[in-house]
Formats: structure tokens, sequence, C-alpha cells
């Protein structure tokens, strides 16, 4: 139980990223699968390679950054449809991150990692673990709230929200659009960093459907908590991450296979997507009068 | 100001649809100069915009803004110098972010966008005073989002955001005509006042000739990419929907027979 906290808030990380490109830019990304595992491969060969574990984290970001500029390029200079974009770059990455590791996995027994100090103080796998983690977590989530709230971060939300408009106050949406892919994996890479530190190995499939689990957490997350404020929709996703992972850890106990957690996944995806929908059609089958209250409920929150 | 020289876009060349818009067409226009353009339906007035803005590249001939040829200029570098509103009032706005936070896009048109905050006491001063100029109301609602304000209160600011940081051109495409006649009239009312205070050289389409012919100093009517028929400041005084109406009869007959001429 612990354990699936201290992972979800890793996992909030990647989240992050997922909700810069999901819902900041409206795109949906589907690079991370693969720089993700471009992250965790970069921070595993580092520390190998005897680099600091902070280094070798950092070196996680910039490898997923590059991963996010190339499929940012391939969208915007090169006019490729957004998905298609994501997923030549997963696919490339595949390779690449099997150059970089030089094999299917590198594992990281008795190395120093950045989970280290926390382990040989005895607190990871503790409340104090989660409190750390969750301390760390939610720092970066203020980052990126004030970088949303700068002069660039708010062309970047109206990168997303109406493109065209920005781009006749002077903005250029192929930069801010490249920029925001290049941060939004430049995380998820970061997060694979961390994640081949905490599990002790990086895996050529470690990413494989990661980009359902951000989704999974952005949407959950948003679905409980909204997204009216900005603080209120990035500090959700954090949590939609940390409850992911508890239901995931919840279907293992109730007896479900790990092989069945992909397709958990989806429908939970797929759930999260569908319950608001429903919640309006119901309102107005079932009530008359309270159905176009919800109709504008539901607007305004669109 | 701005030097329209000899001007020519055509779309879908080569093909059965193939269709010129802009047709070797010139103009110009001073500072301060306010001209209203009419024309039928495919006329190339908005195309006219379009080249203009930057959001399409002439086939031929140049654009000069202030003495600079932009030409090859993308639309969002040329917004340094050109603002613009469209006719679609959910167009020039971001509906998810609040009123202030499209006002502070607004603010910063053409400039370098860093890390500094988006939103200070001193911008907001700014923009409480302007917004109080429109007399909606909006200056009390600085945080609301834009997506819950009605069409015309999205254009009124539209027009707020396009014309408070003094572009060198506004451009106003038919901006009034998703409205109804009433928004329609308290834009129109908004306009005259923000190109007015501003002084701005502005081109605005408009499909409603009493419009054309009320606002502005200058009247173009176009016709198959050019233009055809031109009032200026004194021509205009006089002029009545009636003498447009003629002038757009004569205009489609003499078309007509020199196509009857040719064939």
């Amino acid at each position: 139980m612990i354990g699936a906290v201290e992972v979800g808030l890793i996992y909030g990380v990647m989240a992050l990223g997922v909700y810069l490109t999901f819902r900041v830019l409206n795109f949906p990304d589907l690079t991370v699968d693969g720089s993700f595992t471009t992250g965790a491969a970069t921070a595993a060969v580092a520390i190998i390679a005897g680099w600091n574990p902070v280094l070798a984290t950092l070196a996680g970001f910039v490898t997923g950054f590059l991963a996010g500029t190339v499929t940012g390029l391939l969208h915007t200079k090169g006019k490729i449809d957004g998905l298609l974009a994501g997923i030549l770059t997963m696919i490339a990455l595949w390779s690449i991150n099997l150059r970089i590791m030089d094999g299917a996995n590198v594992p990281l027994l008795r190395r120093d990692t950045a989970f280290t100090p926390l382990r040989d103080a005895g607190i990871l796998g503790t409340w104090g673990g989660v409190a750390v983690l969750a301390l760390a977590v939610v720092l970066l989530g203020l980052v990126v709230v004030w970088f949303l709230t700068t002069d660039l971060g708010l062309s970047i939300r109206a990168t997303g929200d109406n493109g065209p408009m920005i781009s006749s106050f002077g903005v250029s949406t192929d930069f801010t659009k490249t920029l925001t892919l290049a941060l939004s994996n430049g995380f998820v890479g970061m997060c694979g960093a961390l994640i081949a530190q905490y599990q002790g190995f990086a895996d050529i499939s470690m990413g494989i459907g990661l980009i359902l689990v951000g989704l999974a957490s952005v949407i959950l997350g948003q679905a409980i908590l909204g997204q009216r404020r900005l603080l209120l929709a990035v500090f959700a996703v954090i949590v939609g991450a940390v409850l992911y992972r508890l239901i995931i850890f919840a279907a293992l106990r109730v007896g479900l296979d790990p092989n069945d957690m992909k397709a958990i996944t989806a429908l939970l995806v797929v759930i999260a997507l569908l319950v608001p929908r429903w919640k309006a059609v119901g309102g107005r089958v079932g009530r008359r009068s309270t159905a176009t209250s919800v109709a504008a409920t539901s607007a305004k929150e669109a | 100001m701005l030097t329209v020289t000899d001007v020519s876009k055509t779309f879908f060349p080569g093909t059965v649809n193939e269709r010129t818009a802009l047709d070797r067409l010139n103009l110009t226009m001073a500072e301060g100069d306010f001209v209203t353009v009419i024309g039928s339906n495919g006329a190339g007035k908005s195309t006219l915009l379009n080249a203009v803005s930057g959001r399409l590249i002439a086939d031929s001939g140049s654009i000069e803004i202030d003495g600079r040829n932009v030409n090859r200029m993308p639309d969002y570098r040329r917004a340094k110098y050109v603002g613009r509103v469209f006719q679609d009032p959910l167009a020039g706005t971001a509906p998810n972010l609040t009123i202030e936070e499209n006002l502070s896009l607004a603010f910063l048109r053409g400039k370098r966008r860093g890390l500094g905050p988006g939103l200070s006491k001193k911008r907001r001063g700014t923009f409480v005073e302007q917004l109080a100029m429109l007399e909606l109301g909006l200056e009390d609602r600085l945080t609301a989002k834009v997506g819950l304000l009605s069409g015309g209160q999205r254009q009124a600011l539209s027009l707020l955001m396009a014309g408070f940081t003094q572009p060198r051109i506004m451009l106003l495409d038919e901006h009034t005509a998703a409205l109804d006649p009433q928004r329609a009239e308290l834009v129109t009312t908004i306009t005259e006042r923000i190109v007015h205070e501003g002084g701005l050289t502005t081109l605005m389409v408009t499909h409603n000739m009493e419009q054309a012919i009320r606002l502005g100093n200058r009247l173009i009517m176009m016709h198959e990419g050019r233009i055809v028929y031109e009032a200026d400041d004194q021509k205009k005084a006089s002029l009545t929907v009636q003498d447009l109406l003629k002038e757009f009869a004569n205009i489609k007959g003499a078309t007509l027979s020199d196509k009857a001429f040719l064939g």
C-alpha cells in the first residue's frame, strides 16, 4: 500500500508531463511510451558509468526533452499529424533505447541511486518516504503552475486553447508546441529515470502503454478534483497518479493477474471519459427542469 | 502606411477549381486612413485581409507596411504591426483563459515572451482602465473565463485586444456580421471609439453598405479580385446606399459585357 503510494507519487512526474501536452496543449502525445524508457535507459547507463544519480536523473530529462523536440518538429515543421508524429518517434525510440542500453535491460544492483539516501535512512517504504516524495512532486507541480502563469506559459496555454488567435498576437505556435512537447517528454524521461532507480533496473518494455497511465492519472484526478483553477488542475494530476496506483494495487489484491493491468488501465480511462458525459445525458433524460442547468454547467466546464 | 502593389492570389491553380481571389490589386493607405471594403461574395475581400495579415502569402506583388516589405513574413511576425478581428466572435479570444489573461496575451503583441509573470498589479491597472472604456462592466470580471461571455462581449473584447497596443494596421473582417443587430451596433460604436482614440490605420470589410458609408474616411468596392470603385472623403460624404447599389449593378454589367465581347 505505502509502496503503491510512493510509486504513484513518482509517476506523478510523468503525469505532469502528460498534463502539459494532453490538457494544456490539447495534443495526445504518444511519444511518452518511448521517451519514458529513453529517460530510464539514459539514467541507468549513466549510473553504471559512475555518474552522480542526480545528474543521471537530469540526463534522463534531457534525452526525454530531445525526444519531445523531435515529435514537435515532425508535427510543426513536417506538418505530420500529431498522433502519427508521436507514433513515429515512439517506434524509432525503441531501437534507440536498445542502443543506449546495449541490450534489453540494465540492472542497477548495488549501485548508488537517487533513492539510496532514503533507503539507507530507512524511510523508504514508510509514511516518511511518502512525505519526502510528496513534497518533491508537489514542489515540481508548483514549478509547473508558476511556469504556466508566466508570459511564456500563458502563450503556451493560449496555443492549446486558440492557436490562430495567439499567432495573431505574434507568437509562433510552432515554437510553443515544440517547446511544450519537449518539456513534457523531459518530465516523462525524468520520471523514467526515477522509476528505473526505484525498481533497480531499466527495461526496454517499461514504457509500453504508459500514455494510458498518464491519461488515466490526468483524467481521473481532474474528474474528481476538477480543473477550473490552474493550481487545482495541476494538483489533481498528482492525486490522479497516486489514485491510479492504488486502483491497480487493489485490482491485484482482489486476485487479478498483473497481465490484466493494461486492460484495466484502458477500461479506467474509458470510464473516466464516459462518466461525465453520462451524467449530462442522464440529467437531460431524467429531470427536465434540471437538464438545462446540467448542460450549462458542463458547457462551462468544457 | 500600407502599400499593396500588384498583389495576386490564385487558389487551386491549374485545377478545375482554380479561382483568382486577388488580381493585381493596388491599394495605398495613409496613416490614420479608415477604409471600408465592400463587394460581392468571392470578390477577394477576405483574401486581401489575409494577404495583409500574412495568413496567406500572395503569389506575386508586394505588400509594404510602414515602408517595410513584409511579403515573406509569416503571420506571427507581422502581428507586431497588424491587429486583427475576425467575423467569428470566438476566434479572437482564448475561451479557457480569463479576461485578464487574454488581455495580457494581447498586451505583449509582437514582443518576446519570457518567464516574467503574465499578470501584475501594473498590468491589471491598465486592463481595468481599458475595459472600462467598453462600458460593459467587464472590468469587474477580470478573473472570469472568456468562454462565459456572450458573443457580443467577446467581440468587444477581441476589438480591445486587437487595438489597445496600437498596431500600425488594424484589420476588421466582417466583425459585426455574426452578431444580432443590437450587439452589432454596440460593437460598431466600440470600433469607432477604438479606431478614433488610437488613431489606427484601419481596413474594414463589411457586408453592410450603410455601415460602410457611415464609418471611415474612404470606401472601396471590390469585384473579382480588383478594386472597381473608390470613394474618397468628399465623395463618401454624399454617398447613399442607392448610389452603391447602382455602382454595383454597373460593375456587374460591365463585367458581363466584357465577357460577352470576348466570348
